[in-house]
């Protein structure tokens, strides 16, 4: 047995490889690669083999049907334009279905998507006959339909759970995103008009946005590290004051704790979508803050405070009112977390006779840091993609450089909605797409591989 | 000894009583504005001159430019619907890699991991075009597919509650299985009550993601008026041609949609504060 496989075998049971199957396996084994569900069917297993077999025929119907044709477009993304054709008996133009290089793009790409769970479903049919045969061959009980089909709910529960998500995952998820990647390596974009028809252009649109002598690379790098300021501000800000906020009103000299969480939960109840708004307008020139202070005297009967039309203001307004928006689910959240670190550890600690900000530092942030790595990496990069909070409060104003296509608090997302929802730059915008991953994986896969709760997990 | 107690804790509640009025005020401002008689959305006066109910009135008698009545319906079903997959979806994510050891788990986890990385809407035109292929993107299977892309990726969002599931203790998951319980009915009668807070917060944040969310429903919508959602509706009504007849509108419509929610909310918090509090000490 090699290592990798008893690598595997840690994680569950064992499987032979296909090479192993194919040298190992008998006849049947050996035909159901061609013909599958052939080796179950002949090792007492009729239906699941007949099941194996449904799904052999149904790829195939599919492939020849369209497939084939899907995978062929591909490399050229089609090149017939829609043409204006004179029809002498109705008198009229119509016009010629041409090429639309979208779909033959996301056509393309799932039916390899398709052949690739087909190519899964292929080896699991070859594992499936094989151990038939095994079991078989030892004399030992093969397990018959139903009992397969009880042990979905018992050993086999992780297949009857995850498949169902697995499969909107793949095709809501993984399958658009796989399309907009490709979009990236395209010219896919208003620029040229190439909206119906585009070309695969390799690394061009990348070169573009590096290029920081050019209008779209000065924009990017300043996006950038505006987007991570936010990002790290935004996600501590939050963690921090949302943890103490908890603290504070699980202690247990506060008085009327449901009647505290009531008022911070009160804003969780109102819509993210609409305190932003709400938010937004309140702080307009015209707004209720600037009428507020006006009135109480503390600015000038005329004056307005320039939340969102001075850029350093902007940024600090959408961090103070990321607060306001976040606090109240952080709270919620780390509450369930706070009350799962052992009473025991406090009360230890009090008999050694350490205050409460020594307990803080050494029980609650150690266990905290512990069990919510996950959460907090988590959280920062759904604060770098972070779409809603920016968009509905300043929409990225202020735009001070005119010729650039975002504004002072822009973030790469909302910069990317805005190049392909408005602007269509579909490619340019699918680079900043990618661009955006690839800063977050190299961070948060390292930190969170690194992390205490990643290596061991339930070790506290 | 006893003073130094009791005046940290005056101090505390006088925290805390700031912290509430900050966070209570948008709130308040907004219930105000619903009932202000005045149009417009800019007033030099906090409070309003005059009240009134008109605003609600409209809001559901005014249908021919914003209908909001069908908007509410079509949210409440989406929600609905939506909450009840993903919450399912994203508890058995959860459980499983929490609880059951198989091949898939560490590559799946790494996947989740790299997939959330990815900006949420850069694959937003791909979705519609996708939708689009399968025909979802007319009259009112809209609605479906808003439905499957609120909870679609739910269970890629999973870490919060394997989190949780992890700290219940393995040991009652062995009694129960030395007793004869499948896997399957651990999971429905043991882990799942044990973990009332996790549950409820998935129930709600699934729940709540549709009457947010209005990029998503813009985008596959596009220019069916029929099957907006609460969250477009009231986008436009802050948009240049409308905000002056319905500015008030717009509060009242805010504080219309809360109410479902902060009920649901203010019912179910006292399970976040329960945990699991005993369950199994030591």
């Amino acid at each position: 047995m090699n290592l990798k496989r008893k690598a595997t075998a840690l994680e569950g049971r064992s499987y032979p490889t296909v090479a192993e199957i194919f040298h190992d396996g008998g006849t049947t084994t050996k035909c159901s690669a061609l013909v599958m569900g052939l080796g179950n069917m002949a090792h007492k297993q009729l239906c699941k083999g007949m099941l194996f077999l449904a799904a052999e025929l149904a790829y195939i119907i599919f492939m020849v049907r369209s497939g084939i044709h899907n995978i062929a477009m591909l490399p050229s993304l089609g090149s017939v334009p829609q043409a204006e054709v004179w029809n002498e008996e109705l008198q009229v133009y119509l016009y010629t279905k041409g090429d639309q290089s979208i779909l033959i793009l996301l056509y393309g790409l799932a039916t390899l998507l398709l052949t690739l769970i087909f190519l899964w479903i292929w080896r699991g049919t070859l594992r499936s006959a094989y151990r038939a045969e095994e079991l078989d061959r030892a004399g030992q009980h093969v397990p018959a339909f139903s009992e397969d089909l009880k042990s979905l709910l018992d050993e086999n529960l992780y297949r009857t759970l995850m498949t169902p998500p697995m499969f909107f995952i793949l095709v809501l998820t993984i399958l658009p995103l796989l399309f907009m990647i490709c979009m990236a390596f395209t010219n896919y974009s208003k620029i040229d008009n190439h909206l119906v028809l585009f070309d695969w252009v390799g690394l061009s649109n990348f070169a573009t946005l590096f290029d920081s002598g050019s209008v779209l690379g000065g924009t990017f790098w300043r996006v950038l590290i505006w987007t991570l300021v936010w990002a790290f501000f935004a996600t501590f800000t939050n963690y921090f004051f949302g943890m103490i906020l908890a603290i504070l009103i699980n202690r247990k000299g506060t008085k009327a704790k449901g009647f505290w969480r009531f008022c911070f939960v009160l804003s969780c109840a109102v819509p993210m979508f609409v305190s932003l708004l709400i938010m937004r307008t309140m702080l307009q020139p015209e707004g209720a803050v600037n009428v507020l202070l006006r009135s109480i005297g503390v600015i000038a009967p005329d004056a307005s405070l320039p939340f969102f039309t001075n850029a350093m203001w902007a940024r600090v307004t959408v961090i103070v009112i990321n607060i306001w928006v976040g606090v109240p689910y952080t709270l919620l959240q780390l509450t369930g977390v706070l009350q799962n670190i052992p009473t025991d550890l406090y009360e230890a600690a009090d008999m050694d006779g350490a205050n409460k900000v020594q307990q803080f530092f050494s029980i609650t942030l150690p266990y905290m840091f512990y069990v919510t790595t996950p959460y907090l990496i988590a959280t920062f990069t759904s604060n770098v993609n972070n779409f809603n909070v920016i968009y509905l409060l300043s929409g990225g104003d202020p735009i001070t450089n005119l010729a650039s296509t975002a504004g002072d608090t822009d973030l790469l997302v909302t910069w990317l909605y805005k190049l392909t929802i408005e602007k269509q730059y579909y490619n340019i915008g699918a680079v900043v797409g990618i661009l955006t991953f690839v800063i977050l994986a190299i961070g948060s896969l390292l930190t969170y591989r690194n992390s205490k709760s990643y290596k061991e997990e339930g070790g506290f | 000894m006893k003073s130094a107690k009791t005046r940290s804790n005056v101090i505390v509640h006088i925290i805390l009583a700031v912290l509430a009025i900050i966070w209570v005020f948008p709130i308040f401002w907004v219930i105000l504005t619903s009932f202000r008689a005045e149009k417009g959305s800019y007033v030099s006066t906090f409070f309003p001159k005059a009240y009134t109910l008109g605003n609600y009135v409209k809001l559901f008698t005014d249908t021919t430019i914003l209908n909001f009545p069908k908007m509410f319906v079509n949210t409440l079903i989406i929600a609905v619907f939506s909450c009840l997959l993903s919450t399912f979806f994203l508890l058995s994510a959860a459980y499983c890699l929490s609880r059951l050891r198989f091949r898939m788990r560490k590559p799946y986890m790494n996947m989740a991991m790299i997939l959330g990385l990815f900006p949420g809407f850069m694959s937003m035109v791909a979705v519609y075009f996708i939708l689009k292929a399968v025909g979802l993107t007319e009259g009112a299977l809209i609605r479906l597919a808003l439905i499957l892309c609120y909870s679609g990726g739910a269970a890629l969002s999973f870490q919060i509650a394997k989190g949780f599931f992890d700290t219940t203790p393995m040991a009652i998951d062995e009694a129960a299985m030395i007793d004869g319980c499948t896997r399957w009915q651990i999971f429905t009668k043991i882990t799942l009550p044990l973990s009332k807070p996790i549950v409820i917060y998935t129930i709600l944040t699934s729940f709540i993601s549709p009457w947010v969310d209005f990029i998503f429903a813009k985008v596959i919508c596009r220019a069916n008026a029929d099957q907006y959602t609460v969250a477009i509706g009231l986008w436009k009504m802050l948009e240049k041609e409308y905000i002056d007849n319905w500015y008030t509108c717009f509060a009242a419509g805010a504080v219309l949609i809360s109410i479902p929610i902060a009920i649901l909310f203010l019912k179910l918090q006292k399970y976040y504060v329960n945990g699991l509090g005993g369950a199994v000490k030591g």
